[in-house]
């Protein structure tokens, strides 16, 4: 089961809300699946992103994926850890390797994401 | 391959499997990409031991009084100084000079040749081996061999240990036959892709969970790990060498490709000769270098090479060198862009991406 204190899309991101705003990372299915990431791609503070849309790149020894903004709006903080030590995705996902803080700009879009059990679900049918 | 079609697995899938192996569909097979993880698999056989089910890989025999005519007219490179038991890498090329497949034949008896060809490969080359072997006959005999590898610096004292068997002797591309492996009777050539000391293991293809088993407890006090598709990507990359499909294919030359060596000009006729003289004589117009790019965004096959802000080529292969600790590729270039130090731009997600020209191997065992 996956943390039930935020939600998730279908690519794997996830989205926590804390003091109106939007923590936002890849889940820890997400990384196993990439394995050994190497390098990641975030927006710049100010960047405006489009849900569903690519907002940046992880790079693993294997392979290049989009990351996918969950939720539409202003990048508010990148984390600077995580591109200095892309490891640390592989390590705590869902922790300190946290990716950006946004600021919605359309709040109804968080009622689209899925929550814990339908991403658990989701997951459970990929992994078979 | 056609979404939904059988993939095919080698008989030691349920060994895989439990070994924690990821599998992914490949080449029309079903194979682990990785078990524990692709740096940490990529880096056990750099300096330890790796263990490689390569099953998937074809087997075909020319035999015959006509098969060294036969073998000679499909190679680029000359097999006419080939003892019974040894063995040498060579392209097999089209009329055009494009190559149809790598591959390594063996001389395995005075008139029979062993050709160990690609999987994705498989059944193209059967097909045109049998359109230009005749009369030699050509036999494939591929769903009765399991292949394995085991590379690395300890891979020697590991298949001793599993063997009972001096394996000291046996020189590079060389093969010995009678091997015995918990009783299965194998045959052992000094070969691999991954630019390390390193053995290939045919068994018999039921036979074949058997020897992985003796292998990975023989190889368990030397730190021995299975390694996937992965790892050998990145290793076989690192060490310099093609990938078919990718690097080379029936659009290239082995001149274009750091190939030149496997083509035998001092050998009777073979097919693709014309062409492959006329680029030797005249020059290519365009080679596969390797490059190494800076930063840290890895320029992928595919992406765009430009010089002097033209478009120049694609990348081949590029991956992150899990030994170099950064992106390294290979790809066509023109000519005048080729040589060593020349400077390169590569177009990853939208961006340009500096790199240089390198020699080739990335990566040499000490």
């Amino acid at each position: 089961m996956f943390p039930t204190d935020r939600r998730y899309t279908r690519d794997h991101e996830w989205a926590q809300k804390e003091n109106g705003r939007v923590r936002i990372g890849i889940t820890s299915f997400a990384a196993e699946r990439l394995s050994d990431i190497v390098f990641v791609e975030l927006p710049k503070e100010g960047a405006e992103v489009i849900a569903g849309q690519a907002f940046g790149a992880i790079e693993s020894v294997k392979a290049a994926s989009d990351l996918y903004a969950p939720v539409s709006g202003s990048v508010v903080e990148v984390n600077q850890a995580v591109i200095d030590g892309p490891e640390a995705l592989n390590q705590d996902p869902h922790g300190s390797a946290w990716m950006v803080v946004m600021e919605m700009s359309a709040p109804e879009e968080w009622d689209q994401l899925l929550d814990s059990e339908a991403y658990t679900a989701l997951v459970g049918a990929e992994q078979t | 391959m056609t979404d939904g079609a059988a993939l095919r697995r080698s008989s030691l899938y349920e060994a895989h499997r439990a070994a924690g192996g990821r599998m992914v569909p490949f080449a029309g097979w079903e194979m682990p990409v990785q078990y524990a993880g692709l740096v940490e698999e990529h880096l056990a056989v750099r300096t330890r031991v790796g263990l490689f089910d390569v099953s998937h890989m074809g087997e075909v025999q020319i035999v015959g009084p006509h098969a060294l005519a036969a073998v000679q007219r499909l190679i680029t490179n000359d097999a006419r100084p080939l003892a019974v038991g040894q063995g040498l890498y060579t392209p097999m090329c089209n009329p055009e000079g494009g190559v149809i497949d790598d591959l390594i034949v063996f001389r395995t008896a005075d008139q029979e040749y062993l050709l160990v060809v690609n999987a994705g490969t498989h059944s193209k080359d059967l097909a045109w081996i049998q359109e230009h072997a005749a009369p030699a006959v050509v036999r494939d005999i591929s769903d009765g061999v399991a292949l394995l590898a085991l590379q690395g610096p300890r891979a020697e004292a590991v298949l001793a240990d599993a063997s009972g068997t001096a394996l000291a002797g046996l020189l590079p591309f060389h093969r010995l036959d009678g091997v015995a492996v918990q009783g299965v009777p194998v045959a052992v050539t000094r070969t691999g892709y991954t630019g390390e000391d390193g053995f290939e293991i045919a068994s018999p293809w039921d036979a074949a969970p058997r020897v992985w088993e003796a292998l990975i407890e023989a190889g368990r006090p030397h730190g021995l790990v299975p390694v996937g598709l992965g790892a050998r990507d990145t290793l076989r990359l690192e060490a310099g060498m093609m990938l078919y499909g990718q690097d080379i294919d029936e659009t290239t030359s082995p001149l274009e490709a750091p190939l030149a060596w496997t083509v035998k000009f001092n050998k009777e006729e073979f097919i693709g000769r014309p062409v492959l003289e006329r680029q030797r004589r005249e020059g290519v117009a365009r080679r596969l270098v390797g490059f190494e790019a800076g930063g840290r965004a890895i320029p992928r096959h595919g992406c765009e090479i430009r010089v002097a802000g033209e478009r120049a080529g694609t990348v081949t292969s590029g991956t992150f060198s899990p030994s170099l600790r950064r992106p390294i590729g290979m790809g066509y270039v023109p000519r005048a862009a080729s040589a060593r130090g020349g400077g390169l731009e590569i177009e990853v997600r939208g961006s340009p991406v500096p790199a240089r020209v390198v020699r080739l191997p990335f990566y040499r065992r000490a």
